[in-house]
C-alpha cells in the first residue's frame, strides 16, 4: 500500500513540474503585460499582476498609436475571427460536399478525383510560396479575405475525415431513404447532416484554430495593415521593440502576445471533448 | 465504397467541384508554376527568362549552403521528433496512471495545441534575450555563455527546445486518446501477470500503441519541416551565419526575400518530391493498419 502511494505521488510530481514548464512562460507574459513600460525595463519580467492592465488593454484595443499606428489590436482581433470562421466554416462545407460525392456516388473520375484531392497534402504552402503569390496576384486577390481563406481551404484533411464517417454510417440509411423517395440531395440535407452534426462541431473546432493560427500565408497575402491579423500584429510590435529606437513598450507587447493566444487556448480548454474527438478522428 | 449508392450523372460533380476548383487554382496551378520556374533562368528584375535545363538542380545541389540547411533540418526534426514524442508518451502514461485528477491534467497539457507557432516563438524572443530575458540570464549564470544570437550551436539548441516545447501537446493528446483506448481487461490482465510497471509498459502496452506512435513520427516531421516555419521566423531567422535555416526556411528566404525565382522553385520541387515519399511511406502503413 505504501508502495504505491509513493509511486503516485511522484507521477503528480513529474506531471506538476511539466505543466508549469507549460503554464509558467505564458503566466510571466500575462502578469508583465499589467505593469507599466518602465517596471518592465526597469525590473525585467513580472509574476505578479500590476495596476496597469486597464491602460495597456484599452491603448492597445482602441487607440491608433505607437506600434499599432494604422490599426488597432481590435481590428486585428477582428480579422483573425474573420479568418478562424471563415476557414472552419468553408472546410466543413467544402470537405463534407466532396466526401459525399465520392462515399455515395457511383460515377466514372471518383478515383482521380480522390487522388487529386489526396495530392494536396504533399503540397504545403511553404513550398510554393513564390508561385501562389503570383496567382493570387494574377486573380486579383491579393489584401482581400477571399485570397486570405479559399486557397487554405481546399486541403485533403477534412475530406478524409467525412469520407472515414460516412463509410461508418449503415447503409440501411440510403436504403430506407430511397424507399421513401429521398432524392441524392434529400438525403445530404436531412439525413446526412444531422448525423454528423457532432463530426462537423468537431472539426470545426479544430480548424477554427488552424485558421487563427495561420502565419506565413497573410504575411504573403497582405500588405495592407487592414487586413493584418492578431498574429501579423505582434510580429511587427516584437520587431519594433527590439530594432526600434523609442522607448520599447513591452507591456503592449505582451498584451497583443495574449490577445493572440486567449481566444483558442480558450476554446481548447471549454470544447475539449470536441476538440479532441476532431483532431485524433482526422487524423486516422 | 458502400454497397448501396447513387446513380452517377451530373450530381457528383457539382457536389465534389468547389473543392477540385480550388485545389486546381490554388494547389496545381502553382505547383506546375514551381516546376516550369525550375527550369528556367530570370533576370534580377524578372523582366525576362530563358529556359536552362537541369541549371537550377546543379546549382542547388553544389551549393554548400543548400548542404547545410540540409543537415540542420535532419538533425533538428530528428531530435524534435524524439523531444516531443517522448515527452508527450511519458506524460500521457504518466497522466492515464493517476487515479485523482485526469481530468485537470489533460486539460494541463492540451492547451499549448492552440498556440500558434509564431506566438511561441516570439514568447521565447523575449525570455531568451539578452537584456531583458531570464532564461537568456539563468542560463549565463549556471556557467553557459549562452549567446544565439552569435554562436550557432546556441542558436540551434534554442530552436529545438521552443519547437519541441510547442509539440509536445499533440503527441501528449493522441498517446492519451491511444492508452485510453487499450481494453481495461488487458491492462488488469497484464498486472497479474507481471509486477514491473516499466517491464508492463514496454512489453504490453507501448506495443499496442506502435500505430499511434507511427502515425506520430510522420506527424512530427512534417511538423518540424513545415510549421517550424513561424517559429524561426520570429526567433533566428536563420541566424547566426545562416545556421538555423530548414529547407522550407531557406526556399521562402531565396525565393520570397532573396528573389532566386529558379533556384527557389527546384528546392521546392526537391522539397515535394520528399514530401512524397513520406506520404507513400505513410500511406502504405495505413493500410497495412486495416489488419493490424
Amino acid at each position: 500500500m505504501k508502495k504505491i502511494s509513493f509511486s503516485s505521488l511522484f507521477s503528480h510530481f513529474i506531471l506538476i513540474i511539466f505543466a508549469l514548464l507549460f503554464l509558467v512562460p505564458i503566466w510571466v507574459v500575462l502578469a508583465s503585460s499589467t505593469h507599466t513600460p518602465v517596471t518592465i525595463l526597469r525590473d525585467g519580467l513580472q509574476f505578479w499582476f500590476g495596476d496597469n492592465f486597464i491602460n495597456t488593454y484599452k491603448s492597445i484595443l482602441f487607440e491608433h498609436s505607437g506600434y499599432t499606428k494604422n490599426v488597432t489590436a481590435f481590428r486585428m482581433l477582428i480579422n483573425s475571427l474573420i479568418l478562424g470562421f471563415g476557414f472552419a466554416i468553408g472546410k466543413v462545407v467544402i470537405s463534407s460536399m466532396a466526401a459525399y460525392a465520392i462515399v455515395y456516388f457511383r460515377f466514372r473520375m471518383a478515383n482521380f478525383l480522390f487522388w487529386l484531392i489526396f495530392l494536396t497534402l504533399l503540397l504545403p504552402v511553404e513550398v510554393r510560396i513564390v508561385p501562389s503569390f503570383e496567382v493570387l496576384s494574377k486573380l486579383n486577390l491579393l489584401n482581400s479575405y477571399t485570397g486570405l481563406i479559399v486557397p487554405l481551404i481546399a486541403s485533403a484533411t477534412g475530406t478524409f475525415f467525412f469520407r472515414q464517417f460516412y463509410k461508418s454510417v449503415p447503409d440501411e440509411m440510403l436504403e430506407a431513404a430511397k424507399i421513401d423517395g429521398a432524392n441524392s440531395w434529400q438525403f445530404f440535407i436531412d439525413i446526412l447532416v444531422p448525423l454528423s452534426k457532432t463530426m462537423m462541431i468537431a472539426l470545426f473546432i479544430v480548424m477554427f484554430i488552424v485558421g487563427w493560427n495561420q502565419y506565413l500565408w497573410p504575411i504573403m497575402m497582405t500588405t495592407k495593415p487592414e487586413y493584418s491579423t492578431l498574429l501579423l500584429g505582434i510580429k511587427e510590435i516584437y520587431q519594433s521593440n527590439f530594432e526600434g529606437t523609442y522607448l520599447p513598450e513591452f507591456n503592449k507587447a505582451f498584451a497583443m502576445t495574449i490577445l493572440a493566444l486567449i481566444v483558442p487556448v480558450a476554446i481548447v480548454i471549454i470544447f475539449q471533448r470536441w476538440f479532441i474527438k476532431g483532431l485524433v478522428d482526422s487524423e486516422k | 465504397m458502400k454497397k448501396v449508392q447513387f446513380k452517377g450523372g451530373i450530381i457528383p460533380y457539382l457536389f465534389v467541384s468547389p473543392q477540385i476548383i480550388i485545389i486546381l487554382v490554388f494547389f496545381i496551378w502553382p505547383s506546375v508554376m514551381a516546376v516550369y520556374y525550375s527550369f528556367e533562368l530570370q533576370d534580377a528584375f524578372g523582366t525576362s527568362s530563358q529556359f536552362v535545363g537541369f541549371l537550377n538542380y546543379q546549382d542547388v545541389l553544389g551549393d554548400k549552403d543548400y548542404y547545410n540547411s540540409l543537415s540542420f533540418t535532419l538533425i533538428f526534426s530528428t531530435l524534435v521528433t524524439l523531444f516531443s514524442l517522448g515527452t508527450g508518451l511519458y506524460l500521457a502514461h504518466k497522466a492515464n496512471e493517476v487515479i485523482k485528477g485526469k481530468g485537470l491534467y489533460r486539460t494541463l497539457f492540451i492547451w499549448p495545441y492552440a498556440i500558434a507557432p509564431a506566438v511561441v516563438g516570439l514568447i521565447a524572443t523575449f525570455l531568451f534575450n539578452e537584456s531583458h530575458g531570464d532564461l537568456y540570464h539563468f542560463l549565463n549564470q549556471i556557467g553557459w555563455k549562452f549567446d544565439p544570437k552569435s554562436d550557432p550551436f546556441d542558436a540551434q539548441v534554442m530552436l529545438i527546445f521552443i519547437s519541441s516545447w510547442k509539440q509536445v501537446s499533440v503527441n501528449f493528446i493522441f498517446f492519451l486518446s491511444g492508452l485510453q483506448g487499450i481494453p481495461r481487461s488487458i491492462i488488469e490482465a497484464s498486472k497479474l501477470d507481471c509486477k514491473s510497471d516499466t517491464r508492463r509498459f514496454w512489453s504490453i502496452i507501448f506495443p499496442l500503441l506502435t500505430p499511434t506512435t507511427f502515425f506520430l513520427l510522420v506527424t512530427n516531421i512534417t511538423y518540424a519541416f513545415f510549421d517550424t516555419f513561424g517559429i524561426i521566423d520570429t526567433t533566428t531567422r536563420g541566424t547566426p551565419m545562416g545556421q538555423t535555416k530548414t529547407l522550407a526556411y531557406k526556399i521562402y528566404q531565396d525565393g520570397f526575400l532573396g528573389a532566386d525565382v529558379g533556384g527557389s522553385s527546384a528546392q521546392s520541387v526537391i522539397l515535394m518530391l520528399f514530401v512524397l515519399i513520406i506520404t507513400i511511406f505513410q500511406f502504405k502503413y495505413i493500410e497495412k493498419r486495416v489488419h493490424y
